[in-house]
């Protein structure tokens, strides 16, 4: 038997040896451990090298960035033609608001990240007041979008493109989350009319197609109105959109719910505490955070379904871009906007989920056994 | 029959706690209680033991209606349990219980565990109740874990917070299901020592166990159920060395030579 370099109980604490650390071992460990991994990273870098530098060349050193049309970005370069972007900016961010009211939308969307700052951040200064702010948002932007009150009136017929995304995904994302919940307790309930009702609406939302409940809110709840209410096509979106995000929300986070151990109830019951104390302190704090993941997706979920709104005629990114693809100066340039298209989606989509990770990390308490 | 329960087995003067009356579980069909009868005294310490399955923790948990009894009676402190939540909620602030898998908040710190229930349910302000915390995790000797989570904290010490947390709300009445058997060997002592501290302090106690040791040292009765039913119950020596029931016997022999 080898003898130890150390008396029995006097071994120190040593570093790992060198060859499992640092960047060679990195290498080694990841991309070389084996015959599957080496053809997998020989596929992959040939793959990079046929991608990238072709898409280089197609975005930006072949691209055209300026231009009035489309045949003088090809007159200049064989690449991407940018200049139609440029031209269809403000059409794509503000749809058809009135030109001279867009600042509205400008110190909306400031007030919207200022409102977000204390909602997500833990730490933010004065997070107070702010969550005070957070909450009186959705009233102060409403009023700046819509006028009134001293500004003046915008029809909802004028939204569109990213705005009109960002009415409707936040809004949906900031009703589906309350409203989802109060489903996946209701379908907890011992009560059986809150049971049922929870159910039967959480199937019926989950199971009718999204696109099938626009049509529904843009024509045929006219039938079931008295005739002569107006009711805002936008409102009608909206309130589809997020009770159909609500449905998901709710199954979503009854799955959070049911991942809870019964001790955790058991414990909360055996203290006293009442249904809504223990929900609120230990039950939901919870379950959403299992849930996170879930949660998030469905938000991107919603976030993304926005698009089908082009259905019934409001025009969002997708529909501002095809519009403009019908002005005979720009057609044929679908590559450049559905691609700058896609890059806005994918930023916010992007951030949702890192900002997820950001959530599930800093909840981790303690290791579980 | 009301005379008899209103008074304790052998000591008429002291006050009873807890009166269960002829009392039946079912669930669904299955009938696991089965006319138990049970008074306990303020400040005595009772055992419960017995096989796997007989019935032990349902008992126990009908005390604080975690379950419900179909028949019968229990009264807490002089309040029936009944299908009125208000009664339900008054018994469950005076009777602490401290389960076999710990059960604390993982979210919450040692500190917040322990003041959540003062401060929502007695209504006490956050600094009276961090200060009983903050003795209470002295008498258990953790105090230097308050800010951790539960999650980083062994099983024993996590057993010592979720009795601290029961000891929070100043209960009258504590009931154990098999604190000690979710942990290890050598963590056992240091929970069973805080209960003998407890038990030595005088509270009213209820304790699923099967640490014999504990059960003469602080038990005044021991009670043997099987099947649902209480099939013997005696003070502690007397159980252990002069066992009346055949199962009883069998029983002892079972986990005293294991
Ligand atoms: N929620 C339940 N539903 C149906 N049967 C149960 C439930 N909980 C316990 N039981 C059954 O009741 C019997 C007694 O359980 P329990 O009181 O936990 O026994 P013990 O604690 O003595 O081991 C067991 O046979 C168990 O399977
Ligand atoms: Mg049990």
């Amino acid at each position: 038997m080898e003898q130890s370099a150390y008396k029995p109980g006097e071994h120190p604490n040593l570093p790992p040896p060198s060859n499992t650390v640092g960047p060679i071992a990195w290498v080694r460990a990841n991309l070389i451990s084996s015959p599957t991994n080496i053809v997998l990273t020989v596929l992959s870098i040939w793959f990079l090298y046929e991608i990238i530098p072709a898409t280089l060349e197609w975005a930006f050193m072949d691209a055209a960035f300026t231009g009035e049309s489309r045949d003088e970005c090809r007159a200049k370069a064989g690449g991407a033609c940018w200049a139609f972007i440029g031209e269809r900016f403000n059409l794509f961010t503000y749809g058809f608001y009135p030109a001279d009211e867009r600042w509205r939308i400008d110190l909306a969307f400031v007030l919207l990240c200022v409102a977000l700052l204390p909602v997500l951040w833990d730490r933010c200064p004065f997070r107070k007041y702010g969550l005070y702010f957070a909450c009186a948002f959705p009233f102060i932007s409403g009023w700046l979008l819509l006028g009134g009150f001293g500004l003046m009136p915008v029809d909802t017929d004028e939204f569109g493109g990213f705005m009109l995304t960002l009415v409707i995904g936040v809004t949906g994302i900031t009703f589906s989350l309350p409203i989802g919940i109060i489903l996946a307790l209701g379908r907890q309930s011992d009560m059986p009319i809150v049971r049922v009702f929870s159910i039967w609406f959480i199937e019926f939302f989950r199971g009718v197609p999204l696109i099938t409940l626009l049509f529904v809110a843009s024509t045929m709840l006219n039938y079931f109105l008295p005739t002569g209410t107006t009711f805002d096509l936008l409102l009608r979106v909206l309130i589809m959109v997020t009770l159909f995000a609500s449905a998901y929300m709710a199954e979503v986070i009854r799955g959070g719910l049911q991942a809870l151990p019964r001790g955790q109830y058991e414990a909360a019951d055996s203290m006293g505490l009442k249904y809504w104390t223990s929900m609120r302190l230990i039950i939901l704090p919870q379950a959403l955070k299992i849930s996170i993941p879930g949660i998030v997706n469905t938000f991107i979920g919603l976030y993304k379904d926005t698009t089908l709104v082009i259905i019934i005629g409001l025009l969002d990114p997708l529909g501002v871009g095809r519009s403009s693809l019908a002005d005979t100066k720009w057609t044929g340039l679908s590559n450049e906007m559905y691609l700058f298209v896609a890059i806005f989606f994918f930023i916010s989509c992007f951030g949702m989920s890192r900002y997820s990770l950001y959530l599930e990390k800093k909840l981790a308490t303690g290791y579980e056994r | 029959m009301n005379e008899s329960a209103n008074k304790s087995n052998g000591n008429p003067e002291r006050e009873i706690v807890i009166v269960i009356r002829k009392m039946h579980k079912w669930y669904g069909q299955f009938h696991v209680l089965k006319d138990i009868n049970l008074n306990v005294e303020r400040g005595e310490k009772i055992v419960i033991c017995g096989p796997s399955g007989s019935g032990k923790s349902t008992l126990i948990r009908c005390i604080n209606r975690l379950e419900e009894h179909q028949d019968g009676e229990i009264i807490v402190d002089g309040t029936e349990l009944t299908n009125d939540l208000k009664n339900v909620e008054l018994v469950r602030r005076e009777v602490g219980m401290v389960f076999q898998h710990f059960n604390l908040f993982p979210h919450l710190t040692v500190l917040d565990n322990c003041t959540l229930a003062p401060i929502w349910v007695r209504k006490e302000p956050r600094e009276e109740a961090e200060a009983t915390a903050m003795e209470y995790l002295e008498r258990v000797k953790i105090p230097d874990q308050a800010n951790k989570f539960p999650g980083q904290l062994s099983g024993g010490q996590q057993q010592r917070v979720a009795i601290a947390r029961s000891l929070c709300m100043k209960p009258r009445v504590m009931l154990f299901d098999e604190p000690t058997s979710a942990l290890d060997p050598e963590m056992i002592k240091e929970v069973l020592d805080v209960m003998i501290e407890l038990a030595k302090g005088g509270m009213t106690m209820l304790c699923v166990t099967h640490e014999m040791g504990f059960a003469k040292t602080v038990a005044d009765r021991v009670i043997f159920m099987d099947e649902g039913e209480i099939i013997e119950q005696n003070k502690p020596h007397e159980f252990f060395d002069n066992p009346q029931h055949d199962r009883t016997k069998l029983f002892l022999s079972q986990i005293l030579n294991h």
